[in-house]
């Protein structure tokens, strides 16, 4: 077979390929394993560069775990995650780390996931820390200045704390974090579910517009359908564990195929 | 002398901070209800559409607060002159609330059953079966086979479960008014709609008046009668819910309603709030 020097059309960024996430069920008084949640059962889908894939589903189907299991928080039980054609789901820690600068993630929750005790500066510098060694502290209080500024907080945010801010301040604060290591490819898992809607238009408006300056790749994982049909070009629609409609953003509201998708389309809230 | 309204709140100011320099989370507001009625007070974070919930039965702890002017009447009594005595009284019984964060509102070391019989035992003394009069409460809500729940912990339900038990146990001592702040904020879009259902169904089958609390504008058009928008302390606009959302008057109104994202109409991007803009 002739192995052609040009990638071939367009070789997807992220692949997940029958990825499958179990947790133990321990019980008795030896904790033995007596059973099995399959969160992520046999689940396959690509992410092209440059593209917002969305994946969609009620909490407990498995979307948050499909997540985590990309940036390595949990282990998958089989099935692989190919990152640029590599397989990065069985690297050791360390092998692993020049993806961590690569594949970041933004939370849900912009209370829980920062930091009390430490600065805005050091929350987002800490990442620079580890990956950039050799930058001095004045270069990274300029670069995290430059992060604040580019997702719309002021300079002298730099030395407050996470409690000086509101919710969709916090969520800005986890998007610079995010982006200090210069990542391809970012997880947002439900950045703004937490949020009002009118903050959650001017974070979805940020993610857009960071996204065509910076050529960001994003998997927006979230439980409401009319924001992930905004934001996303294809989109997965997930239940118990399985994906149950994989399609274009307009496909999916326009035809939706399976049952669920008709369930979730129907629950969105009509003006 | 005609009979009334349900609720009266008149030119309520609500202030927080040091008197000489305070925040004025509710700034001279009024609004009615009357029995039977569902309006929506609309808002975002800080808006003080929830203090003035609070406020409603005196819940807000003074100070920090101070009730600077205005009254409350419900059912025609002053609630700010009411002695405590009758506050006991008037809360859970006349004025039930549910909240946003039903897993914080539920304690977490009784039984469902045990927190609805407190309510129920204390509001509603002639009760002889209370035991079924929790169990027809669960029913109400949607609780399947409720008679085996009654002994579950609020952690054994799922969020969605618990803001159904935070409703009956508002339901069980038979409100004249349910206060929802935000009560589907915390949960799925599609439990959403089960809760919001859920209450819808409760205001046809009782004469319970509802005043439901959210900041998502996308939650009030088939549900409550009246809208009243608020924006930094203010009611900015009010009316009929309908009339509301084809003709809003305000710039405010018309941004939160713009920010909502429509299923089917791909935008370049979402309108945000302009509030430069907004006077």
């Amino acid at each position: 077979m002739p192995e052609s020097s040009n990638s071939p059309v367009s070789e997807p960024l992220l692949k997940v390929d029958h990825l499958k996430v179990c947790f133990p069920v321990l019980g008795g008084i030896f904790r033995r394993q007596v059973g099995e949640v399959r969160a992520v059962d046999d689940v396959s889908f690509t992410v092209q560069k440059g593209q917002t894939v969305g994946l969609v589903g009620e909490s407990g189907s498995g979307k948050t775990t499909i997540g985590r299991a990309i940036i390595r928080l949990v282990e998958p039980t089989a099935g692989s995650i190919l990152y640029e054609g590599r397989e990065i789901s069985r690297l050791d820690a360390g092998s692993f780390r020049p993806y961590r600068k690569k594949i970041q993630i933004i939370f849900q929750d912009p209370y829980n996931s920062l930091n009390p005790r430490l600065s805005i500066f050091e929350i987002i510098g800490e990442a620079l820390e580890i990956h950039f060694p050799a930058m001095s502290r004045g270069d990274r209080r300029a670069r995290v200045a430059e992060l604040l500024d580019k997702v719309g907080l002021k300079r002298d945010h730099l030395d407050r704390y996470p409690h000086e801010f509101s919710g969709g301040q916090r969520q800005r604060i986890g998007i610079a974090r995010a982006l200090a290591v210069d990542p391809a490819f970012i997880v947002c898992d439900e950045p703004v579910s937490a949020l009002d809607v009118s903050v959650q238009a001017q974070i979805v408006n940020l993610l857009q517009d960071l996204q065509e300056e910076l050529g960001l790749t994003y998997l927006f994982i979230a439980h409401d359908l009319a924001v992930v049909e905004h934001i996303s070009d294809f989109v997965l629609v997930m239940t118990n564990g399985k994906i149950v409609e994989a399609a274009p953003a307009e496909a999916i509201y326009e035809n939706p195929q399976h049952e669920y998708t008709r369930k979730l389309l129907s629950a969105v809230p009509k003006l | 002398m005609s009979t009334p309204p349900l609720l009266h709140v008149e030119n309520l100011g609500i202030h927080f901070g040091s008197p000489a320099d305070p925040v004025k989370a509710v700034d001279g507001i009024s609004f009615e209800m009357q029995t039977g009625e569902t309006l929506a007070v609309v808002g975002e974070s800080g808006s003080g559409k929830s203090v003035t919930a609070l406020a409603l039965t005196r819940l807000l702890a003074t100070p920090p607060a101070r009730i600077v002017s205005g009254k409350i009447e419900f059912e025609g009594r002053d609630v700010l002159q009411l002695p405590d005595s009758s506050l006991r009284s008037l809360r859970g019984k006349q004025i039930a609330y549910i909240f946003q964060e039903p897993s914080s509102s539920l304690n977490p070391v009784f039984t469902i059953g045990y927190q609805i019989r407190e309510a129920i035992e204390l509001h509603r003394p002639e009760v002889d079966d209370v035991k079924r009069e929790i169990i027809r409460a669960l029913d109400t809500v949607g609780i399947r086979e409720p008679a085996k729940r009654l002994d579950d912990y609020p952690h054994q339900l799922s969020g969605g479960m618990q803001q159904r038990v935070m409703i009956a146990m508002a339901l069980a001592c038979q409100p004249k008014l349910l206060v929802a702040d935000e009560p589907t904020t915390a949960l799925d879009v599609t439990i959403q709609k089960q809760i919001i259902d859920l209450l819808k169904e409760l205001k046809q089958t009782s004469n319970m008046a509802i005043l439901l609390i959210t900041h998502n504008f996308g939650l009030v058009s088939d549900f409550a009668d009246r809208v009243a928008v608020m924006f930094r302390g203010k009611i900015v606009e009010t009316g009929p819910t309908a009339e509301v959302l084809r003709n809003p008057q305000h710039l405010y109104t018309r941004a939160l309603i713009e920010c909502v994202p429509k299923l089917g109409q791909k935008q370049h991007r979402l309108k945000v709030i302009d509030y430069a803009g907004i006077k």
